[in-house]
Order: structure tokens, then sequence, then C-alpha cells
């Protein structure tokens, strides 16, 4: 009987752990004032997982602008709200139905492309607004006219890359190494070797590993080495890319390493030592070290919240938020309109071509009728340990 | 007599749970009374059930570890969704295109099983657990860099994408690492439930058989059923290869019911989670496993009602290690067995 007690009890303890959870509510911007509209924008990423580092910063960035958002007291108000994906397609499309249980108006996200790609299917059918901040294929938005990007496309990456290489005369000899079982990775190895091809750019070799939880990497690097590489091309996340800089500073391997906007977000991970990335080439939209008035505010708000600085996922999450909102701002009669109405208001109006937001990713952005933005890349380098726009 | 009209009694049962399960849930769809994230959950659930029966044969009816069953629903899932593109223009009508892409996913699951089963079950011991270990992550890989489309001219397969090339009306149908996209949605609950019955046909009526019989008899004593002149190899894969054909069916299901699948999806951590529902479930019993694996699917999605965001998971794996204490706890068994099994075991008493 003794055993069943502890059993009861450790029953008793979960249930307690899931009203202890349920303390953590986000209510923001629960308590709408009188006369503003109530806009639910409901979010989809990881936040467990494998993938949860991504999720989580889109998750986090999002909420900064929805509080300021909901501060200022304008005629909008967003009500938020974030379902767990774990970044697998099926579940993101559990998470999605949850938010339509939950009456959303608009979606944001998902984080990640393969969920995207599989719940832009379900918003296009359902018609309902989704703008994603961080899912890059082009799959997201093709033949979907509901769905827009407020990053990079994959393809739009590789090519400015294999572009800044050619303009800036970097890399006489090139290598590039990408996860081939990621569609991210893919997406970017495959458009920069098609341009670089068409630019006739010496790329010496291309290596690639299976997933992210590689974690050996001297095989592809001994390759480069011998190739005689002397600039890296890392289409991938920063989480195998900080094993890759470890793993050729161990080898004495010393090329010009050059990333895309996954690169962003390694100088914050923990036990991570800088002075490995100094000198690391990456296109992101966003330097948190930026001057400006905006951007110090949310780095403030996001170092104070969470105790790490804010990467691009978070900066992509914010100017969602903020693309949202002005947009509702300028369409009449929102508070009466359905979910249909409010997306296809919303549609005509990111593609009228009059429509533009200024964020911290960029200003001025507008999009394309295909659902892709248009803003300008940036490059930076790393130079003791902060971002210098080059 | 009595013990058999004991165990065809038990397999009418789970008929009728089944169906009225699917009416039940039927009744409250048609009424709305089931909310848009249930309903999601209704064709994967079927999907896992089916998963976690074909694997109860591999593990409670034949005794042996299959560690790579998503393997099998990853074959069925891809050749499911290729068979359905294909057929397009061929078969019109949606039911009977699924039901074609979903023997096609069968017949796939069943060919990997006999590539496998065929040398592996010839050996003693844990082998089939490390082959379909690797087999499961082999699939992975190769679906990962397979890149399958048609045109005028037919059925194109490269694993690169510069060496793909396709003519202008041709479409893409696997994009290697974005997996399968732009699949035209086909299953539906109904078929769900209908592969479930075929499921429980296909594993009781072979339970019950002669076949079945001398599977139980490998899986007790190998030894002694080899004596009395049961082939070992022959009733290990049959056994095997129908466990994978069902797979493959309920992987065929699965892929038909997004728009988007990837080939990572049906990792070991898909695997492993059949094998956790067949397990707590409890192992050779079929009810169990059909009721263990959809509740423990709908589970975690039920937990997000609760709001608790990211502890969602953690409070999901507590809950599943608390069944698995609660199962194998003899004073839970007693209770329970106490309060709901009284009649039950107050009746095997007499026939005892």
């Amino acid at each position: 009987m003794k055993k069943f007690f502890a059993l009861l009890l450790a029953l008793v303890m979960t249930l307690a752990l899931a009203a202890c959870g349920g303390g953590q509510k986000n209510d923001a911007g629960a308590q709408g004032s009188g006369s503003a509209v109530t806009i639910r924008v409901g979010g989809i990423g990881p936040i467990t997982g494998d993938l949860a580092q991504y999720g989580t910063a889109t998750d986090w960035g999002a909420r900064i602008a929805v509080d300021e958002i909901n501060a200022l007291n304008g005629p909008i108000r967003l009500e938020y709200d974030f379902q767990d994906d774990t970044g697998v397609a099926d579940t993101a499309v559990s998470a999605y139905n949850k938010l339509k249980d939950w009456d959303v108006d608009v979606i944001y996200g998902c984080t990640t492309t393969a969920p995207c790609v599989a719940v832009a299917a379900e918003t296009y059918a359902d018609r309902y607004f989704q703008l994603t901040p961080s899912a890059s294929s082009t799959d997201v938005t093709a033949g979907k006219d509901n769905a827009f990007q407020m990053c990079f496309t994959d393809p739009g990456q590789g090519v400015a890359a294999a572009n800044y290489l050619k303009d800036n005369s970097l890399g006489s000899s090139i290598a590039v190494i990408y996860n081939n079982g990621d569609a991210y990775s893919t997406g970017i190895a495959d458009a920069f070797a098609a341009r670089a091809r068409e630019l006739g750019l010496n790329v010496v070799a291309t290596q690639t590993y299976p997933d992210d939880k590689t974690t050996d990497y001297t095989v592809q690097l001994n390759a480069c080495k011998d190739a005689g590489a002397d600039l890296v091309f890392l289409p991938i996340y920063y989480t195998p890319a900080s094993l890759i800089l470890a793993q050729a500073k161990q080898m004495g391997y010393a090329p010009t390493f050059f990333g895309g906007d996954g690169m962003d977000g390694m100088l914050d991970m923990k036990g991570f030592d800088k002075s490995l990335a100094e000198g690391l080439l990456l296109m992101t939209p966003f330097n948190a070290s930026g001057t400006d008035e905006r951007t110090r505010k949310f780095v403030e708000a996001y170092q104070a919240a969470h105790e790490i600085l804010p990467n691009q996922f978070a900066a992509d999450g914010y100017d969602c938020m903020y693309a949202i909102y002005e947009a509702c701002c300028q369409i009449e009669g929102v508070g009466d309109m359905d979910n249909a109405q409010l997306c296809d208001a919303l549609i005509a109006l990111f593609t009228g071509g009059q429509f533009s937001v200024d964020g911290l990713t960029g200003s001025g952005m507008t999009w394309l009728a295909s659902g892709e933005i248009s803003k300008a890349p940036v490059v930076v380098r790393v130079e003791s340990g902060v971002y210098v726009t080059q | 007599m009595k013990k058999i009209s004991k165990t065809s009694l038990g397999g009418f049962i789970n008929y009728g749970i089944v169906v009225l399960a699917f009416a039940a849930l039927q009744g409250l769809t048609s009424m709305g009374m089931l909310s848009n994230s249930l309903q999601s959950l209704l064709v994967p659930a079927c999907c896992y059930v089916v998963m976690a029966v074909s694997l109860n044969l591999t593990v409670g009816i034949l005794g042996e570890l299959s560690l790579g069953h998503a393997g099998f629903m990853s074959l069925g899932a891809f050749s499911g969704i290729v068979v359905s593109i294909l057929l397009q223009e061929i078969i019109p009508l949606a039911p009977l295109r699924l039901a074609v892409s979903m023997a096609a996913g069968a017949l796939a699951g069943a060919l990997g099983g006999a590539v496998v089963g065929v040398p592996v079950l010839r050996l003693q011991g844990d082998y089939l657990a490390i082959v379909t270990l690797a087999f499961g992550q082999i699939i992975k890989n190769i679906i990962m860099v397979l890149y399958v489309g048609v045109d005028g001219k037919g059925l194109h397969v490269a694993v690169k994408a510069d060496s793909f090339l396709l003519a202008e009306d041709g479409v893409t149908i696997i994009k290697g690492p974005m997996g399968a996209v732009g699949v035209t949605r086909l299953a539906t609950f109904t078929a769900g439930f209908l592969l479930i019955l075929v499921t429980l046909l296909v594993v009781q009526n072979l339970v019950n058989s002669r076949a079945g019989r001398a599977i139980m008899a490998l899986r007790d004593n190998r030894i002694a059923a080899e004596s009395v002149g049961i082939n070992v190899t022959r009733y290990k894969l049959m056994a095997f290869v129908i466990s994978a054909a069902l797979a493959g069916a309920a992987g065929a299901l699965f892929g038909l019911n997004y728009s988007s699948t990837v080939a990572s999806k049906f990792d070991f951590n898909t695997s492993i989670l059949v094998l956790v529902f067949v397990v707590l479930g409890g192992l050779g019993s079929i009810r169990d496993s059909i009721i263990a694996a959809s509740l423990l699917y709908v589970l975690p999605e039920l937990l997000r009602s609760f709001d608790v965001a990211e502890y969602r998971m953690l409070i999901y794996a507590v809950i599943l290690i608390l069944v698995m204490l609660g199962a194998n706890n003899p004073a839970a068994q007693d209770f329970i067995n106490a309060r709901f099994r009284k009649k039950r075991k107050t009746k095997e008493g007499t026939v005892k």
C-alpha cells in the first residue's frame, strides 16, 4: 500500500506542476481598453525539442513588440498566444488548430520551414493571413497568396552571398559545408552553387553532413583544407557552426568563414569562446550592437527579460508584430471583419505597393506579390566580440 | 471449446470498441462539439493506433524487438504520396485513390520488411533490433537526399538537386530535405477507421489461426516449436512482413493527411514513441495497444489546454513514467483489479 501512495503522491505532484505552469499564462494584452479593436495573433514555433532556441527567440521578440504596441494605446490592441510545435510539421498543424479554437485572427509563424509549409497549406484553405518571421524556403509562399515572410528566402540569400564574394573579391578558392538534411541549408547552398558557377567563382570543395546533431566535422574541414580553400561558406545554423569554428582552430586551419542569417546568435551561446568567431563574416538583417534608438530599446527590454542578447530571430519576430499592427491600423472597419475578410484586406495591403514597414531588420520593408520580402541584405564582420557592419 | 470462444469474443469486443468510438466521434463532429484541435488529431491518431497494433504483432506476439518501425511508416508515406500524385489523372475519385495509395504504401512496407526480415530472421538473438534500428536511419537518410518528380516522360529520380531536371510541365513530388510538398490531402477519419478495422481483422485472424499459434509457440520456446516441426523463418517472416505492411499503410494515410511531409519526421524517436504505446499498453494485448496509442497520442495536445507552455512535454514525460510505474506496481494493479475487474476475476475463479 505504501508504494501505491507514493505513486499517488507523484501523480498529485505532476498535477501541481501543471497548475504551476498555468500560473505563467501570458496575458499580454488580455485586458483590452474600451474603444480599441483587439486583434488576436497566434504564434507557432518550437519552444521544446532540438530547435527550441529559435522558436523561443521568435516568441520572446514578438512579446516585447506586443507589450510596446499595447502600451501605445492606439486604435488596435494585440492579443497574443504562442503554441509549441516542437519543430515538427504534424504537431504544428495541431498547434494551428488549437489557435483556431482560440478564434485567432492572424497567424504568426512558424519559426521553422517544414512546419511552416504544412501550416501555410492549412491557412491558405481556411483563409487566415500568415506572416512568418523566419521560415525562409520559397515553398512556404509558393502558390499561396496569404503567406508572407519577414526573412530573406533561401535562394535569395545564396545568390546574395555569391554576389557579395564576387563584388568584394573575397576568397580565391571557396569551399562550402552544408547540412544536406535541412531545407534551409540546402536551399542556400544550391542557389549559391548555381550563382557561383555563373559568376565564375572558384568553388574547390563542397562538403555535407546529415543533421545538426553531428558533433565531428573534422572530415569535412580536412577536405576543405586539402582542397586549399581560403574561404569556407557555411549556410548553416549557429550550433553546428560553433563546433566547426572550434574544430578548425584545433586543426590549425584558419580560412575566412562566411555564414548566412542562421549564424546570428552564436556569440550569445552559453560557454562559447567569442575569440573563435573573430573575423567571421555573416549576412544578417539585425545587429544587436546597433546604436539607433529603437534597436537600443529593444535590446534593453530583451536583456532585462531574458538576460541574453536578442538575435535576428527575435528581431524578425518583433518586426512581424509591428507589420501586423501597422497594417491593421490602415484597414477600415477591421473590428467587424472575420478572418477571411481580414486576410483578403491584409493581402491587398501587403501587395498593394503602398505599404511599407520600418523595423529592426530594415527600413522601408515591402513585400512582393509572391510573399517574399524585399529589404537590403547586410554583411557584418565579428570584431572583438561584436558585429561591425561591412 | 470454451477458450476459443473467449478469444474470439475478445476480438469482437475490439471491433465493437473501435466502431463505438468512431460513431461517437463522428456524432460529436457533426454536432460541432469537437474542437478543431481534436478534429485534426483524429487521422494521425488512427495512424498511430495501426502502428501500435502492427508493432504489437512483432514485439508482443512474435516476440522480436523492432526499433525501426517508423522506417516502414516512412516507406509507406512517401510511396503512398508518389502513387497518389501519379494517379491524379487516372483515378479522379479521391477515396479510391487513397485506397490505392494505401495499398501501395502497404506493398512498400512489406517489401522493406522482407528485405530486412529474410536475412535477419534466420538468426537467433536480438539481431532484428539492431538491423531495424539501422534500417530506420538508412531510410530516413536516403529519402532526405532523394528528388522525385514526374513529367511527360515519366518518373524521374535523382539524389542531387543539380542532376534533377524536369520538363516544363513536370511536378516535383519529393524535394530532398524539403520532403514531399504540395500533396493533395486525401486522408479522412473514415479511411483511418476502416484501416483500423482492416488491421484488426488481419492481426486478430492471424493470431487465432494455425499460423498464429505457430508464431506464439516460437515466441514462447523456439527449440520446442522447432522440434515439433514448425518452420521458424517462415512464420517469423510472415508475422514481420505483415507488421511492416500494416505500418506502410498507416504511413501512407499519415503522409496523405498533410500537405507536406519530411523524412526526418520518421526518425528513431517516432519508432520509440510507437514502442512506448505498445509497451505501456501491454505486450501482446491488441485492445490495450489501441487504447494506449489513442490516449497517449492525444495527451500532449490536450496538455495545451492547461497553458503550461514549455513544461508541456516535461509533464508528458512524467506522466509516461508514472504510467509505467503504475502498470508495474502490484499495489496499483490490485487496486484496479479490486475496483474495476472484480466481476471478471470471480468469473475466472469459478472457471478455474
